[in-house]
C-alpha cells in the first residue's frame, strides 16, 4: 500500500539500536533463523519459533513500532493463534468487540446487521484494535518467554541491504548506525512488508491488480457518545466521498474511511482544514473531536507466484498484499508463520524432509488466492469499475432497503475466516459421517471442553477422541502424540461428530485437521502422521 | 409459488462476481443486450407465472 505518512514516528520505541558482538566479530556470526522485519508478522514467527526452542534472530530498520492508521479489525482466528502465543490476553483486553452494522446509501439507512457470531467459541468474531497495540503485545509476550529463557533476539536499526541466498543458507549485509557487517542464516524468513526490500534483492516478481482509487484515513478521538457499531455509506449524502465508513476503536478513535477517487492532489487532500471539513460533514456540526492521524492509500491485491525460495521463506504483506476490506491482511499474515513454525522446526530438527516446507507454499498459496478473491469482490463493490458495474450495484443497493435477499449481496468487505486446505498434500483420509466443516485441511472450531476450550488444550500434534478408544499416548515418526480424551458435547457433536458414533482426530500443530477416522486405528494414525510430515 | 426475499443465492458473492464479470468488455448497448436475455432465461427458469409478475412489481417499486 502506497501511503504517504508523515516523518516516520514511533508508537512504541521497542528494541533501540545496541551495537551487537557479530558487529566485530572476526568471522562472519551464523544463526540458525533470521527473521527480517519486526511488523505484526515478524513478531508472530519469532515468538512461534521462540516458543518452539528454535534460535531465532529479528533485523529490523527502526527502533520500536511505527505511528499510523493501519489494521483494527483482528480476526478470530488470528486472536486464536495469539492465544496460543501467549499474546492474546492484553488484545482481549484492550480491544473493542462490536456487532451491529449499519449500511447507508445517500442519505438512507439501508438495514441494519447483527453479527450474531457462533456461540461456544473462547474469542469474538473480531476485535478492533490498533495495530500498534497488535504488535505491542506480541512484543510484551516475547519479552515474557524471553524472561523464560526462549532463544529470540530482536536488533533495531539494522537494514537489510543485501542477501545472497545459497543452498544452505543465505549471508545478509546489514546497515547500522555503526556501519555495515554480515551475517550468515540457515534459513531466512522475509516479513518485510509489502514493498519488501528482500524481494527486490532476489529479484522477484509481485504482479496482481491496482485499484485505481484513494482512500482518506483519518483517525479521530472523539468522547461524543456514539454507539459502538460500524457504519457504512454507499454514495454519502454529506459527499465527503464516494463510500465512508466509520468505526470504533479503543481509547475514544474512531477510523474514518473516504474514498476519494483516482484524480486527486493528495497534498491537498490532508490538508486538516480540508480534512476536517469532511469529517464535520460526515458527523454533524455540533461534534468535538481532535484529529489523531490522516494519510492517504491506495490498495492492491497481488502476490509472489512462490512464497518459498530455497532457504528464503516469505511471509505476511512481503509474500502477498490485499485490499483492507475485509480485514485480511495482518490476519493473513499470522496465518502464515502459523502454518510456517512447525514445519520450519520440524525439519530443522530432522524429524521432517525439507519438502514439508514446499507444503507451506501449496497452503498459504491457497490461502492467499482466497483471500484475494475476497477482498477484491469486496473493492469491485464498493467501487465499482464499469458504468454497468456500477448500474447492479446501485439495484442491489436499491432492493436491500426491502428485500433482505440483496442484502446478502451487498459487500462491504467480508469477514476474514481461516481457509480451509482442501487437496493439500498433507491432508490425511476423511470420513463422509463428518461435518464437513472440520474435513482435513479445516482449521478447528473452538468449543468448550471440561477444563475450558478446545482450542486451548491443543499444542503440538494431538490426537483428539471424541467418544472413542486410543491410548494416552502415540509414538511414530519420532514425535509422541498426546491424546485429547473428549465426551460429546452439543458443540462438540455438531463440530466434530456429526453422524458419526465416535471419532479419532490427528491434529496439526496449527490446530488444522489432519485426518479423522471413525475409531482408532495405529497404523493409519501413524501413516497420517507419516503424510502430514511430508513423507510421503 | 410466491417470491422468494431471503437470500436463496449457495455463494452470492460468487453469483454476483460472474455476473458482472459476465459484462466485461462489452458496451452499453451489448451490456443492455446482455441483461435482456438473462432476464429471460431466468424468468423461463422461475416459470410460474404469478411469480414473474409478483417480481416484475417489486423491480418497477424498488426503482429509485
Ligand atoms: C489502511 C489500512 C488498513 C488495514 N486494515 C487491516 C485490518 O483491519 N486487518 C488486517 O488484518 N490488516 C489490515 N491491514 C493490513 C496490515 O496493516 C498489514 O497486512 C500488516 O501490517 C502486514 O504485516 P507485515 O508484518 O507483513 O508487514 P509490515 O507491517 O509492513 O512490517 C514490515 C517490517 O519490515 C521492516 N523492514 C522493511 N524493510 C526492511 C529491511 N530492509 N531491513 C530490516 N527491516 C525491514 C519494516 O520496518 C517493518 O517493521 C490494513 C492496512 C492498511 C494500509
Amino acid at each position: 500500500m502506497t501511503a504517504q505518512p508523515k516523518a516516520r514516528q514511533l508508537a512504541f520505541t521497542m528494541y533501540p539500536y545496541a551495537r551487537s558482538a557479530d558487529q566485530s566479530a572476526p568471522t562472519r556470526a551464523h544463526h540458525p533463523v533470521v527473521v527480517v522485519g519486526a511488523g505484526p508478522v515478524g513478531l508472530a514467527m519469532a515468538l512461534d519459533l521462540g516458543r518452539r526452542g528454535v534460535p531465532v534472530l529479528v533485523l529490523d530498520d527502526s527502533e520500536g513500532i511505527g505511528e499510523g492508521s493501519r489494521a483494527i479489525c483482528f480476526a478470530k482466528r488470528a486472536l486464536e493463534i495469539c492465544d496460543r502465543l501467549g499474546a492474546a490476553g492484553p488484545m482481549m483486553d484492550k480491544g473493542v468487540v462490536w456487532n451491529t452494522g449499519k449500511v447507508f446509501h445517500d442519505d438512507r439507512l439501508l438495514y441494519e446487521f447483527n453479527l450474531l457470531p457462533e456461540g461456544d467459541h473462547a474469542f469474538p468474531a473480531f476485535i478492533n484494535l490498533q495495530q500498534p497495540y497488535f504488535e505491542k503485545f506480541l512484543f510484551d509476550a516475547i519479552q515474557a518467554e524471553r524472561a523464560k529463557g526462549a532463544p529470540i533476539e530482536i536488533r533495531g536499526s539494522n537494514r537489510v541491504t543485501a542477501a545472497h541466498p545459497s543452498a544452505n543458507g543465505v549471508t545478509l549485509e546489514i546497515d547500522t548506525p555503526d556501519g555495515p557487517y554480515a551475517l550468515q542464516a540457515d534459513w531466512l524468513i522475509a516479513c518485510d512488508g509489502a514493498r519488501s526490500p528482500l524481494r527486490g534483492m532476489l529479484g522477484l516478481g509481485f504482479d496482481g491488480r491496482v485499484f485505481e482509487d484513494n482512500f482518506l484515513i483519518a483517525d479521530v478521538r472523539m468522547n461524543a457518545a456514539f454507539p459502538t457499531e460500524r457504519w457504512f455509506w454507499f454514495e454519502p449524502h454529506f459527499k465527503s466521498g464516494d463510500s465512508a465508513l466509520l468505526h470504533k476503536q479503543p481509547d475514544d478513535v474512531w477510523r474514518i474511511d473516504f474514498q476519494l477517487g483516482w484524480d486527486i492532489d493528495r497534498a491537498r487532500e490532508l490538508d486538516p482544514a480540508r480534512v476536517r471539513a469532511r469529517v464535520d460533514a460526515m458527523l454533524g456540526p455540533d461534534v468535538e473531536y481532535d484529529l489523531v492521524w490522516t494519510s492517504i492509500y491506495t490498495f492492491q491485491c497481488r502476490r509472489m507466484d512462490r512464497f518459498r525460495h530455497g532457504r528464503v521463506i516469505f511471509a505476511g504483506d512481503a509474500a502477498h498484499q490485499v485490499s483492507p476490506f475485509g480485514a485480511r491482511g495482518a490476519n493473513s499474515g499470522v496465518q502464515d508463520i502459523d502454518n510456517l513454525g512447525w514445519k520450519l522446526a520440524a525439519v530443522m530438527a530432522g524429524l521432517a524432509p525439507d519438502r514439508l516446507l514446499d507444503s507451506y507454499d501449496t497452503e498459504r498459496v491457497h490461502g492467499a488466492d482466497e483471500n484475494i478473491r475476497n477482498s477484491t469482490r469486496a473493492t469491485d463493490f464498493i467501487t465499482p469499475k464499469t458504468p454497468v458495474s456500477r448500474m447492479f450495484r446501485n439495484a442491489v443497493l436499491a432492493l436491500a432497503e426491502t428485500q433482505p435477499f440483496a442484502r446478502a449481496m451487498v459487500n462491504s468487505g467480508r469477514l476474514s475466516v481461516p481457509c480451509t486446505y482442501d487437496g493439500s498434500p498433507l491432508n490425511g483420509p476423511d470420513d463422509p459421517a463428518m461435518p464437513a466443516r472440520t474435513r482435513p485441511g479445516s482449521p478447528c472450531p473452538d468449543a468448550p471442553i471440561p477444563d475450558g476450550w478446545l482450542l486451548a488444550a491443543l499444542d503440538g500434534f494431538t490426537l483428539l477422541t471424541l467418544d472413542a478408544d486410543a491410548p494416552d499416548h502415540v509414538t511414530a515418526h519420532g514425535i509422541t502424540l498426546p491424546r485429547l480424551a473428549l465426551t460429546a458435547n452439543d458443540a462438540l457433536r455438531t463440530r466434530y461428530l456429526g453422524a458419526a458414533r465416535g471419532a479419532v482426530y490427528l491434529i496439526r500443530p496449527d490446530q488444522h485437521v489432519a485426518a479423522r477416522w471413525q475409531s482408532y486405528d495405529a497404523d493409519a494414525v501413524a501413516a497420517a502422521l507419516g503424510r502430514c510430515l511430508g513423507k510421503e | 409459488m410466491p417470491l422468494i426475499t431471503a437470500n436463496n443465492l449457495s455463494d452470492p458473492d460468487d453469483s454476483y462476481a460472474r455476473l458482472i464479470a459476465t459484462h466485461d468488455g462489452l458496451t452499453e448497448a451489448q451490456s443492455h443486450a446482455l441483461n435482456a436475455r438473462l432476464v429471460l432465461i431466468l424468468m423461463n427458469q422461475v416459470g410460474d407465472a404469478r411469480t414473474i409478475a409478483e417480481a416484475l412489481d417489486l423491480a418497477r417499486a424498488t426503482a429509485r
